[in-house]
């Protein structure tokens, strides 16, 4: 495998085996792996040149198949391994795919050429985060794609969105980490054992006596276990929110990753339960099959609508247990008024807290003037506003604030009432 | 098969039918037909869909028909081991420790043996519906199990699939012949896959017109004919109106018992105003059946039953 040499942007020229070099290479390959998020240690490198060196010059899917087995352990990593595979042993045209990570602007794609899961992460890795320019900035493209229609006046879009960067990752989980929801426990029924408490716990208590042939009877005591409730999230994807919709989608991943039990729906004129696409772990292929499942992106938006449908598929299904549910949309709903202040209240009334982020809300003097805020207004139990929804860190910022008169949606109704 | 000798009066779909039937239950063919195969496969049967469908009568009914004893664990949140599976009698331990002192007994071991024995040990639902003898294990029924909280589930996942439960103390209870499981869901919450895997799954949905008037003429004794077909086509119509929840078998049931008991023999607008709580549960509902609404039912119920007679 002999390579064109000479890009100042290569950091590691691969070499043919049988260079001497060949053990170099994996090593480097290992480092560009965990760069792009894998975990290997340094037996699986040593693994690794055993290997090749055990399989001799073969063909490469061999190749492949053997660095798989060593470096990827999990199948979620497959996709992200396959593409650092791709890009770094590959001889064909690899100055073109390093022009091409390289370039500032987004390559053309078309429908056929996705970009592929973790394809970002990997050239961050292979080329050094100072190397590539900002890719944070970088306008999603909506390729708006019409469609028979099921309903008049509803065009279906594909969204892209752009890539996760591992920088953007790492950021976005430490975020999440921070996140405390106000009011975020719930007693469960269920106990645990305490240093001091005031329940005796018999069986506990019994056991431990045995120890000492029941001369020592010490009462064992605990507690009752708090939890996070269930967290269910509607977010608004439609034409008004659209710009946010990547900044969220990439906020609800790591969120279902790091808590239990979160349902996540999308909604422009009809909803879609994205739950299950996101607990695919990698990132990219987690949205990517969210983008997959909406077929109305940045449409019209119909909340009222929505809102029905969800109580009646979902609401039981989904809000027992104490769930908080967090419901992102600007409240600009144009149709039924009456439905959407109905139905609002309906959520409000099946679950444990009704938290409304709206990020209209961080204008100065915001009053709610339209008729759909209005309508929604009395039923929500706080109104975050949310400074800039582009930035994870503020989203979290403003849900993990304590409840305040600043949340506090009747404020708003007091002040048309004063003036 | 030693199976079909042990449960002889179901050995086909028909006769699983039939034998629900003698005890009043009307279950459709695709009902029957998941009920014969947990039977024959052994498998545990998970039931699902909406309030008062009769998914819990199955089982019930299942226990009579096959002359089992019907063991019920109903569940909710923050069921547990002491209260799912067994609890260790502490007062009477306590005691025996006492007494054992009393009387000098300073042997450890055979202290323990005492205390941990089979008569200190209070069997709940679980272990009582693992302990069944050959031929005549018990219906185990396991109510909404979608009260409990993921904790519980994942134990009870261990128990369908080995049926076999350990108590540190006393050993492992294995069942001498599984017990036959029925296990129903209300959806208030997503069962976890890996359970619905074990169990074969059936969907209880709302009866057809035809065959809710042969369950309102069986267990309603004494309720008109015209009444009875008013009934149903007046519950069948409301189904389709989107209501917020729907009326189920029991509701309907209960209203033609309802009017039975108050001598009406047809429907009318008012009859229906001042039963409709029998029928429907929800604020929202009632208002939109007592405004206009209702009165267009029934207009179209009538009109119907006309052009049927």
């Amino acid at each position: 495998m002999q390579l064109a040499g000479g890009n100042d942007g290569i950091v590691v020229p691969p070499i043919a085996a049988g260079d001497g070099r060949f053990a170099d290479n994996i090593l480097y390959f290992a480092r560009v792996l965990r760069k792009a998020g894998l975990k290997p240690g340094p037996g699986a490198v040593v693994d690794a040149i055993e290997a090749v060196d055990a399989l001799g010059i073969g063909s490469r899917v061999e190749f492949h198949a053997a660095l798989g087995a060593i470096f990827v352990k999990r199948h979620e990593d497959q996709p992200v391994f396959d593409e650092a595979f791709e890009v770094f042993w590959q001889s064909r045209d690899l100055v073109g795919k390093m022009i091409q990570l390289m370039s500032p602007r987004s390559p053309d794609r078309s429908e056929t050429q996705k970009p592929k899961a973790g394809q970002s992460r990997v050239s961050d890795a292979l080329m050094g985060q100072n190397q590539r320019p900002e890719r944070e900035e970088r306008e999603t493209e909506v390729e708006v794609d019409a469609r028979l229609t099921m309903s008049p006046g509803e065009v279906f879009r594909r969204m892209d969105f752009g890539q996760m960067s591992a920088r953007e990752l790492s950021v976005a989980r430490r975020e999440i980490e921070r996140l405390r929801l106000p009011v975020d426990t719930v007693k469960t029924r269920r106990y645990q054992p305490t240093p001091r408490g005031r329940r005796i716990d018999p069986r506990a208590s019994m056991r431990h006596s045995l120890r000492t042939g029941g001369d020592l009877m010490l009462p064992r005591v605990r507690e009752v276990r708090v939890q996070a409730p269930p967290l269910v999230v509607l977010a608004d994807i439609s034409g008004s929110m659209s710009q946010y919709s990547r900044i969220f989608l990439h906020f609800l991943h790591v969120l279902s990753e790091r808590r239990r039990r979160v349902h996540v729906f999308l909604f422009g004129t009809r909803l879609t339960n994205v739950t299950r696409q996101l607990r695919h772990r990698d990132p990219d292929e987690a949205i990517a099959r969210c983008t997959e499942a909406v077929a109305d992106w940045s449409g019209g938006t119909r909340i009222g609508e929505t809102l029905r449908v969800f109580n009646r598929q979902w609401g039981r299904r989904v809000l027992g247990q104490g769930a908080v549910v967090l419901l992102i949309t600007d409240g600009l709903e144009r149709e039924d008024i009456d439905l959407l202040e109905t139905e609002t209240d309906r959520l409000h009334r099946s679950c444990r807290r009704l938290i409304w982020l709206n990020p209209l809300l961080r204008f100065e003097g915001f009053e709610p003037r339209a008729r759909g805020v209005r309508a929604m207004l009395p039923h929500v139990d706080e109104l975050r506003s949310v400074h800039n929804l582009q930035a994870l860190g503020d989203l979290v910022a403003a849900l993990s604030a304590p409840v305040s008169r600043a949340s506090d949606p009747r404020r708003f109704l007091l002040d048309e009432r004063a003036s | 098969m030693p199976e079909s000798a042990e449960l002889p009066r179901a050995e086909s779909i028909d006769s699983v039918i039939e034998l629900l039937s003698q005890h009043d239950y009307l279950a459709g063919r695709s009902l029957a037909t998941v009920v014969f195969l947990a039977l024959r496969m052994q498998r545990p049967l998970f039931l699902e869909g909406e309030a008062g469908v009769g998914k819990t009568e199955v089982a019930k009914v299942l226990a009579k028909a096959l002359d089992r004893p019907l063991i019920r664990l109903q569940c909710y949140e923050g069921l547990d081991v002491a209260s799912a599976v067994y609890e260790w009698n502490y007062p009477a331990q306590m005691l025996e420790i006492r007494m054992a002192e009393a009387s000098g007994v300073s042997d450890r071991g055979r202290l323990e043996g005492d205390i941990f024995s089979e008569r200190y040990l209070i069997r709940r639902p679980v272990l009582q519906a693992l302990s069944g003898e050959p031929g005549k294990a018990p219906v185990f029924l396991i109510d909404e199990l979608d009260r409990t909280d993921e904790a519980f589930e994942a134990f009870l996942l261990e128990v369908l699939s080995d049926f076999q439960v350990t108590i540190p103390e006393f050993g492992t209870v294995k069942a001498a012949e599984p017990p036959i499981v029925i296990v129903t869901s209300n959806r208030t919450r997503e069962v976890h896959d890996a359970l619905k895997r074990r169990c074969l799954y059936h969907w209880v949905d709302y009866p057809s017109a035809a065959d809710e008037l042969a369950i309102i003429r069986r267990k309603v004794a004494g309720c008109n004919e015209q009444l009875s077909r008013q009934i149903v086509a007046y519950v069948q119509r409301l189904r389709t109106i989107d209501l917020f929840k729907n009326p189920g078998i029991a509701e309907s049931i209960d209203w033609a018992t309802a009017l039975t008991e108050l001598d009406r023999l047809a429907l009318d607008p008012e009859t229906i105003g001042d039963t409709l709580g029998t029928l429907l549960k929800y604020q929202e509902d009632i208002a939109r059946i007592q405004g206009g609404e209702g009165q267009a039912v029934l207009a179209a119920v009538k009109a119907e039953l006309l052009a049927a007679s």
